[in-house]
């Protein structure tokens, strides 16, 4: 992608930001509290994302640490003077674990974070088209955060607090039978706000990316970034909306009367997992598009070659987003479905593989003749490469019903999923992090510690989930606080890839830290000529308003 | 040649039993699916198997790719970048090859589905040869309706042994299995045509039961139905697989399959005093599994 954006570098290059007058200093509450600035917005969104992240992962620790070996260690009622309650606060860990990763950590720093940092910025925009509903976008994750949590001490089912019912929130359980308590509610609420947020972001990215592109540049030579974004936001805008739905009948089943999905009332229980997974499927695409889109730069940039079938990468992202939301009942082949309705989603969700085997050869064959350079983002991206095949096989395995009746509900399924989100979403996500750090942040990080990040973090995730597929064939069920003694060597090794994987963690800020202290400069493209991207035109940070000249794409 | 690998994995599950180690249940350190008891099960493990092989020579050849093009394609060994970004033919190949497999897959995943799903395999069983059992999910035991609908019904209430339970408490050195086993067990006949009818009180659970390949929620106001024919007479377990409370790790599924005659007597003892579940007849039998196993062998 060439570009005489030079003037716009030129322009804010060897100006420290915070020396020119007309910033906000960083310090200033307003400028955090009532920032238009697209590059404020996707700061602020990593930053909640980090805090969510931690979060969620202490919460896996707590079920590490209870599934280590058999019998009740900490949810016991009494281990730590009672602190962590009982098994029903087991699946409250659990629900809530879910619910925080996706809504809390992967979709704001993919979409709120590197999507408002770099999608104006990679399309030559000088900021995002409503900066203010941006604002409101981001401002409504924290405080749908704070209900979250807070529906962890009010009552959910009888005489314990919290909502234990899973992330997929199925009633009866999450109805008025299994937590007449507020909790529920407050999750009802919490998911309301964080589906509104998600939805005008959604709409902020497609204006953005359909409208201000820089004179020059067509959707055909768009970054795959970008591409990635604006499909992502077609998911969220077509799919929230019926998780909403889901939701606020829900609502109204449990405080006002309806009967949507109780079945004393002649309501469906069963209506609801079909609503939720119409959201549900194409909200695992939204958490994986952006980071196909961010793993095809670094794969270019580190390659010093273009990406291979740029126009087949983009439409096969085109191609998952529609085949997407055709494919939910997978999540559904025990519910008692039809037997010619799972033939059909058995073959519309093998479809998939296609457009997903079309992306992974693509990245080869960028690879493939060039010049590679194994930079700590790319050894994410290549960690991904792997790891997200891994991930995408056993995905072929379950969607074959006949297999998928004795896997469904396994662990099997929850190395599958983590293989393809925590190991896939979440490389991808530290892939962007260290690609556009110096970009971001305007000083280098360690390459030694990022390197030690990655392989702690590669060794930690595989021992964690690797061994869950062979739990999940000898039938160890999802969501159990309790197994049976067979069950305790992998679960064991498991545990330990925990460890690892928190190691990982400390040193991934450690590194955070140790950039902070150094203040090494950062250069404006410090990847050379294999950066071929508008961003990389700037300065080191970002000037804070960009592009005052429209750059022109040739 | 799969089906040689699969008589090799059944060799490896006798000469387990022959070790004296339970085959009926999770294995420590296991790596496969626990020993199939149906005929369907088989055919399920034996498809899976075909599977797996398949995503593992793909995952094995992306690795290589990504392997080679590390070592061939690295700083060093090619300073100066090719700068080719479209290749029609290869691009083709990888769109058709995929599709290709999948279509084998479905061959093999279709008519398992239906083998699993249609009632008796599609096979006509009179009326009076098959044996209905209903069955219940609560918050948080099973209960198995036997007889429904007849003068004979009864209810069998099935929960989980626990170590300090006064009436029946976990008793390894009888054979219990912590988080498995339960009071008063499912008992079905071996080699019959058995059909489930499953159901909820509640909430949703879900009746697994592994070595028969089975697995159906249990949705209050909805009549989910199973069918299996299971070879040999044994304990088989299973545990709820839909999350469904507090103690959803604690309702697992204890299955008895016992021969007709054997089947019958409990019928009976188990009718007439349904609160014992025919546990006294139950217990006077020598345990069904490992040594029918090796009397069939």
């Amino acid at each position: 992608m060439s570009s005489d954006a030079k003037h716009a570098a030129d322009h804010g290059h060897g100006h420290d930001h915070a020396h020119d007058h007309q910033d906000p200093k960083w310090y200033s509450p307003a400028r955090w509290l009532f920032s238009t600035n697209h590059k404020d917005i996707g700061t602020l969104y990593l930053v909640f994302a980090l805090i969510a992240g931690v979060v969620g992962f202490v919460f896996s620790g707590f079920m590490r640490a209870e599934l280590a070996e058999p019998g009740l260690q900490l949810f016991n009622g009494t281990a730590f003077g009672g602190f962590f309650g009982d098994e029903h606060n087991y699946n409250v860990i659990t629900t809530m674990h879910g619910l925080i990763m996706i809504f809390f950590m992967v979709m704001p720093a993919l979409i709120g974070g590197f999507g408002n940092w770099f999608v104006p910025l990679m399309i030559g925009a000088p900021d995002m088209a409503m900066p203010r509903m941006n604002n409101i976008s981001f401002w409504l994750v924290p405080v749908s955060f704070f209900l979250l949590i807070l529906s962890m001490f009010v009552p959910g089912p009888p005489g314990n607090n919290g909502f234990g019912g899973g992330w997929v929130l199925y009633p009866p359980l999450s109805g008025t039978t299994g937590h007449p308590g507020l909790a529920m509610d407050l999750v009802i609420f919490s998911l309301h706000l964080a589906g509104m947020s998600s939805i005008l972001g959604a709409i902020n990215f497609i204006v953005t990316i359909l409208n201000m592109r820089a004179p020059g540049m067509t959707l055909h030579k768009m970054p795959l970034f970008a591409w990635s974004v604006l499909v992502t936001a077609f998911l969220l805008v077509l799919a929230l909306p019926v998780l909403a739905g889901a939701l606020t009948m829900l609502l109204t089943d449990r405080n006002f009367g309806s009967k949507f999905f109780e079945v004393a009332g002649g309501g469906d229980p069963i209506m609801f997992q079909h609503l939720f997974w119409f959201f549900g499927h194409p909200e695992v695409y939204i958490m994986i598009l952006p980071g196909f889109g961010i793993v095809s730069h670094v794969i270019s940039t580190f390659s010093r070659k273009p990406v291979f079938g740029y126009l087949a990468m983009a439409y096969a992202m085109v191609a998952i987003g529609v085949i997407g939301f055709i494919v939910w009942a997978h999540h559904m082949y025990t519910v008692g479905m039809d037997v010619n309705l799972k033939a059909y989603f058995v073959a519309a969700t093998m479809i998939i593989a296609v457009p997903t085997g079309i992306k992974i050869f693509s990245w080869i064959a960028t690879m493939w003749g060039g010049s590679i350079e194994f930079k700590v983002p790319m050894l994410w991206a290549i960690g991904f490469i792997f790891l997200f095949t891994v991930g995408g096989v056993t995905g072929v395995v379950l969607a074959n019903a006949g297999v998928d009746h004795s896997l469904h509900d396994t662990y099997y399924v929850v190395a599958h999923f983590h293989y393809v989100l925590s190991l896939g979403a979440v490389f991808t996500l530290f892939c962007g992090w260290y690609y556009w750090f110096e970009k971001m942040w305007g000083v280098k990080y360690n390459g030694m510690i990022a390197g030690a990040h990655f392989w702690l973090m590669f060794i930690g995730s595989n021992l964690i989930f690797f061994p869950q597929h062979f739990l999940g064939m000898q039938g160890m069920p999802r969501r159990y606080v309790d197994y049976t003694p067979a069950f305790e060597q992998w679960h064991q090794w498991s545990t330990y890839g925990y460890w690892i994987a928190a190691a990982a963690t400390i040193v991934f800020f450690i590194g955070l830290f140790e950039a902070m202290v150094r203040r090494r400069k950062a250069e404006a493209n410090p990847w050379g000529e294999g950066a071929t991207t508008l961003e990389w035109t700037l300065s080191s940070p970002p000037p804070f308003h960009q592009y005052n000249d429209l750059p022109r794409v040739r | 040649m799969l089906r040689g690998a699969w008589k090799l994995g059944v060799l490896g599950a006798a000469s387990l039993v022959a070790a004296g180690q339970s085959w009926a249940t999770p294995t420590p350190g296991g790596i496969d699916f626990q020993t199939p008891a149906t005929e369907t099960a088989r055919r399920v493990q034996a498809f899976h198997f075909e599977v797996l092989i398949i995503i593992t020579v793909i995952t094995a050849f992306v690795t290589a790719l990504l392997i080679w093009v590390m070592i061939r394609y690295n700083r060093k060994a090619s300073p100066t970048p090719k700068k080719f970004s479209h290749n029609t033919a290869v691009e083709i190949v990888w769109t058709v090859l995929p599709v290709l497999i999948l279509v084998w897959i479905a061959k093999g995943s279709f008519p398992l589905l239906y083998e699993q799903d249609v009632m008796f395999n599609g096979e006509q069983v009179p009326e009076e040869q098959v044996v209905d059992i209903k069955i219940y999910g609560n918050m948080w035991y099973w209960d198995y309706t036997y007889n429904q609908n007849t003068d004979q019904e009864f209810v069998v209430e099935s929960r989980m042994l626990r170590a300090g339970d006064a009436d029946r408490p976990l008793d390894t050195a009888r054979g219990d299995i912590p988080q498995l086993s339960v009071d008063y067990p499912m008992v079905a006949p071996v080699g019959r045509h058995v059909r489930l009818k499953i159901t909820a009180r509640d909430v949703i659970h879900s009746w697994a039961m592994p070595q028969f390949a089975l697995k159906v929620d249990a949705v209050p106001g909805r009549l989910n139905q199973l069918w299996f024919k299971v070879d040999q007479p044994g304990i088989y377990y299973g545990q709820c697989s839909e999350l469904c409370g507090k103690d959803h790790s604690n309702m697992p599924i204890e299955l008895w399959a016992l021969p007709q005659q054997q089947y019958d007597q409990w019928l009976v003892a188990a009718q007439a005093d349904p609160a014992n579940g025919g546990r006294a007849y139950l217990d006077s039998l020598p345990r069904p599994g490992v040594t029918q196993l090796a009397a069939a062998e």
